[in-house]
């Protein structure tokens, strides 16, 4: 290992704690703000949401075994199945579907 | 408030982390995979994987480090990449209980991920420090773990498996949004305009030049944002 990639993963390293870390120990008090507080409370759900679409249907390296996983994955999480269902059941219809196509 | 009921139990982090964790090892897989074809050692790729606990930022890092890139360009896209966890630890410091020292702060601080705040930040009332080092222990095992059998043994699984594989974290995601956007008008609203925006910079000419790391920062702010003003919550704290 060189030390140039040493420097690289201190810097890697480094930003992303740092990021996570310095809101996490430095806000102590309560936010008063409802327009603060309600965005903190939507941030999640966008975030996931941004992060799933539109990457969900290319996550398997074909759009339609992807579109197949995504349908399944919307209709198990829709009947409100706990997360490793939801995600085992797709990735299995996924890995079928790819087996039919293929 | 000081009524309010906190969730700090290990055990139950620790299922709650059982998902996530599966999730994490098929996309740190990959993500071994990908690191050591593009000239990385086996060691490196773990070194990442065990200190940074991401995943767009190390494919973006190994890509930096592959490519000779400076260390300027190393801090700047990582900062933008990963800016977003600056979010969530904000959001979840409203609900951390009395038992969240400096000390506990700063260590499980490493810990946020998206995956990991959501399953918390879903968590009803408060969350104490043993709950949260709980939810956090074994996705950075599976991270870690995943990323190490991607280096070493690519050939464990067929190339067909590895594909399938990679939707899981999605799914996941899927689960997390979906039950509340049933019962929820305005979380709805707000993972709509959200993947909206999102197709949005993933196919437009020009606009899709973005990092997803960035796309994702835009994303948060103007869903957050709009839904924030338009349906503000009145939360009983």
């Amino acid at each position: 290992m060189t030390k140039e990639f040493l420097l690289y993963l201190a810097a890697m390293a480094g930003v992303t704690y740092a990021v996570r870390m310095i809101p996490f120990t430095l806000v102590r008090g309560k936010i008063k703000s409802v327009y603060i507080k309600s965005f903190l409370y939507y941030v999640p759900y966008a975030v996931l949401g941004a992060m799933t679409f539109p990457y969900i249907f290319y996550s398997t390296g074909s759009v339609i075994t992807g579109a197949a996983g995504t349908a399944v994955a919307f209709v198990l999480a829709f009947m409100r199945k706990s997360l490793l269902i939801v995600a085992a059941l797709s990735a299995l219809v996924a890995f079928a579907a790819g087996l039919v196509l293929v | 408030m000081t009524n309010e009921r906190t969730q700090n139990s290990y055990t139950y982090g620790l299922g709650k982390g059982v998902p996530i964790a599966l999730g994490y090892l098929s996309v740190s897989f990959g993500f071994g995979i990908t690191a050591v074809s593009q000239g990385l050692n086996p060691l490196e790729t773990i070194l990442i994987s065990l200190t940074n606990l991401t995943s767009a930022g190390q494919v973006a890092g190994v890509a930096i480090i592959a490519a000779g890139g400076t260390l300027i360009e190393m801090i700047l896209t990582q900062l933008i990449i990963n800016i977003r966890y600056c979010l969530m630890a904000l959001a979840l410091t409203q609900k951390l209980d009395g038992s969240f020292t400096t000390l506990h702060r700063l260590v499980t601080a490493f810990g946020i991920t998206d995956e990991n705040f959501g399953v918390a930040a879903s968590e009803k009332g408060l969350i104490g420090r043993r709950f949260m080092y709980g939810l956090i222990t074994l996705p950075i095992i599976g991270w870690t773990l995943g990323t190490t059998l991607g280096v070493y043994a690519n050939q464990l699984l067929p190339p067909s498996v590895c594909a399938a594989l990679g939707i899981a974290i999605y799914s996941m995601f899927m689960a997390i949004i979906i039950p509340p956007s049933r019962d929820d008008k305005g979380v709805f609203v707000t993972v709509l305009i959200a993947s909206s925006l999102s197709c949005v910079f993933y196919y437009v000419p020009y606009l899709n030049r973005m990092s997803q790391g960035f796309s994702i920062i835009i994303c948060a702010f103007v869903a957050a944002g709009i839904m924030a003003y338009i349906a503000p919550r009145y939360m009983e704290d």
